[in-house]
């Protein structure tokens, strides 16, 4: 008997060690080695599992293209596109890392923040959904949904989708387009789009585009050909 | 007046004698006849691999650009220098140019038409290089696909873009020898110091600089704070580093770290394919210099001030670093730990201050393709807030370092 007391106690007491050696209530479980866990130097601007928000700069990865978002690694990495944070951050990865990178944020699915709708002229919203739509014949634009899809979601397999962006963001990338400060391989569709663009058709595309709530199950749209030749999209 | 006289004098004569030093210090060097290479396949591998070795591909090609096309600028206190097209392109590479023009560039830092280059071409450590060597490099150079691409102007100020600057340059600090190797030691050890000195040239940043550039001689290889970028090189020595090293070299991180900023290219474009003798060579002549000397921290002024930013940091540590760090900072068997991470025991705290700030992923390597990123913390910690987290890492685990400061902060890039 006074044996079997002495096992029990023994055992108490180890359960009492395990207890205290075990984290306290609360405390987050150890990190696990996931390539979402290896990506969180993405996460800390991009949002959790790159959702990002719908204020501020930083555009949303999850659900674009993995052809798409490896062509913006590669930029940023090979100074097409120019960010010192992305270029000092993809310096060191190799293409088949950065491809890896696009596919995991690619394939992410996540529901949409509700759109930003920043301040716009009803003039402004009608000439942005003209261009969108419909484009401008006069200036050589075609409709941006002739290569965005039909819902703007993106088309398969490099051309991102439209909506569910930060204002800025927008309006910024347009602007970069026509001054040179982003570019793509040749040929460079978008800077000869954006060209095309009079400077309040700028402002009119990026507000338009802001206003758009994203519709449930928004996808990339299977390729098809392109009403201009471009290098992203052979 | 006859004193002024006499010291102006005696100004013109030293300043004469000076000139003629400087001169005689950069006369031609002899040029051995042209003799054409036997180049055979081996050669022209055994010379990609010294072309690794040496990391030319790092510097001569522009971001994007095509390999070796040159074009990349290479920012030092005295202004951009631009690589050159090493394709043997006829117009604006190495067309044309032969085994001995090669070896003038490479041993003597001389273009093709006796010109002399810009030392941001370390040829004060590929003077090292044995013609052999030489040989093998140009071969491989000389079979690329030849793409014209014109080197853009050196963009130095005055007086540093002045030849007659160079040439003092090169008299004060400029020796032209090849690699002698120590009879008084083994084969690894004379490879590895062959490496470290010549293609490696490990002490372009590895070493202090002087205030005209020159690496000081007297302090080969003690750490050094990288112009412009600000990185700080650590001090390369001692047993324990060596140990670790090899596998730094291989694969992009150690047990006690992983390599971050321009180690990391250096990781990525050269030392993760060197052989495994090569790299134990490396570390066995690194391994037999003297361990770096522990710093004295420095005196703090305001300790008080010290001690509530170190508060601070232990508080945005937990916020922030611990998740993935481990509240005991040992990396929970994923991440570098931080109990005893040297770069928290560097004299400089520049390297955390922009690891915390910039973040950044070690180098992909085929021994570790798909490496974690650390998070560019400055989009969201301030640089207050930055100081003081840098501050409780050092008190904590520096091994006696000192704390930062928010100017410590602001002054690093």
């Amino acid at each position: 008997m006074g044996g079997m007391s002495k096992t029990v106690s023994k055992a108490l007491q180890q359960l009492g060690l395990l207890i205290a050696l075990a984290p306290p209530a609360g405390a987050a479980p150890p990190p696990q080695d996931t390539l979402a866990q290896r990506l969180q130097a993405c996460t800390v601007c991009h949002g959790a599992e790159g959702r990002a928000t719908a204020s501020g700069y930083h555009p949303r990865l999850a659900g674009k293209p993995a052809d798409y978002l490896y062509q913006q690694l590669l930029a940023f990495r090979d100074g097409r596109r120019h960010s010192p944070v992305m270029a000092e951050l993809m310096a060191p990865l190799s293409d088949a890392y950065l491809r890896e990178i696009a596919s995991h944020f690619a394939t992410l699915d996540l529901p949409y923040p509700a759109p930003a709708r920043p301040a716009a002229t009803p003039e402004q919203l009608r000439r942005g959904e003209q261009l969108v739509r419909r484009g401008d014949p006069t200036r050589g634009l075609p409709a941006c949904a002739a290569c965005h899809g039909e819902r703007l979601g993106g088309r398969l397999p490099a051309l991102p989708g439209l909506l569910g962006l930060p204002p800025d963001y927008l309006l910024a990338q347009l602007g970069a387009w026509r001054n040179g400060q982003r570019q793509a391989q040749a040929p460079d569709c978008m800077a000869q789009l954006a060209r095309r663009l009079a400077p309040e058709d700028v402002a009119a595309v990026a507000r338009w585009i802001a206003h758009q709530p994203v519709p449930a199950g928004l996808r990339p749209e299977a390729p098809a050909p392109l009403p201009e030749p471009c290098g992203a999209q052979p | 007046m006859k004193a002024l006289r006499r010291a102006l004098l005696a100004l013109l004569l030293g300043l004469l004698v000076f000139a003629a030093w400087v001169t005689w210090m950069n006369r031609s060097p002899v040029r051995a006849p042209a003799v054409a290479l036997a180049v055979t396949p081996a050669l022209v591998e055994r010379g990609a691999y010294l072309a690794r070795a040496g990391n030319c591909l790092a510097c001569h090609t522009a971001r994007g650009g095509l390999p070796y096309t040159g074009g990349r600028g290479i920012e030092t206190p005295f202004g951009t220098v631009f690589a050159g097209n090493l394709t043997p392109a006829p117009r604006t590479g190495l067309g044309g140019w032969s085994a001995e023009d090669f070896w003038q560039a490479l041993h003597h830092g001389r273009g093709r038409d006796g010109r002399l280059l810009s030392p941001a071409f370390p040829y004060a450590a590929f003077t090292q290089v044995t013609r052999a060597d030489s040989d093998a490099l140009f071969a491989f150079l000389q079979s690329l696909p030849a793409r014209e691409r014109a080197r853009p102007a050196h963009a130095l100020r005055f007086p540093y873009n002045q030849g007659w600057a160079l040439a003092a340059w090169r008299a004060l600090h400029f020796r032209p020898g090849e690699f002698q190797p120590d009879a008084a030691q083994d084969a690894a050890w004379n490879r590895g110091a062959y490496l470290v000195r010549g293609l490696g040239h490990c002490a372009s940043c590895h070493a202090p600089r002087n205030a005209l550039g020159g690496s000081r001689a007297d302090a080969a290889l003690a750490g050094g704070l990288m112009p412009v970028s600000a990185w700080y090189a650590p001090a390369l020595g001692g047993a324990r580093e060596a140990a670790e090293l090899p596998g730094l070299l291989r694969g992009g991180q150690s047990p006690r770290g992983a390599a971050l900023g321009p180690m990391a290219e250096v990781v990525l474009h050269s030392t993760q394919y060197l052989s495994e003798a090569d790299l134990q060579a490396m570390a066995r002549y690194l391994g037999s210099l003297p361990a770096p000397a522990q710093p004295e921290p420095a005196e703090e002024k305001r300790p008080q001030q010290r001690a509530a930013r170190a508060e601070l940091g232990a508080q945005l540590f937990t916020q922030h670093c611990a998740a993935c760090h481990g509240e005991q900072g040992d990396g929970q068997g994923l991440y570098p730990p931080l109990a005893g991470n040297r770069s928290l025991a560097l004299p400089s705290p520049n390297n955390l201050i922009k690891a915390i700030r910039h973040g950044g992923f070690g180098p992909s390597t085929q021994a570790n393709p798909r490496p974690f990123g650390m998070p560019p913390f400055g989009h969201v910690l301030s640089e207050t807030e930055i100081a003081a987290v840098a501050t409780h890492l050092r008190l904590r685990w520096g091994q006696g370092a000192g704390g930062v400061t928010e100017l410590q902060v602001l002054q690093t890039p």
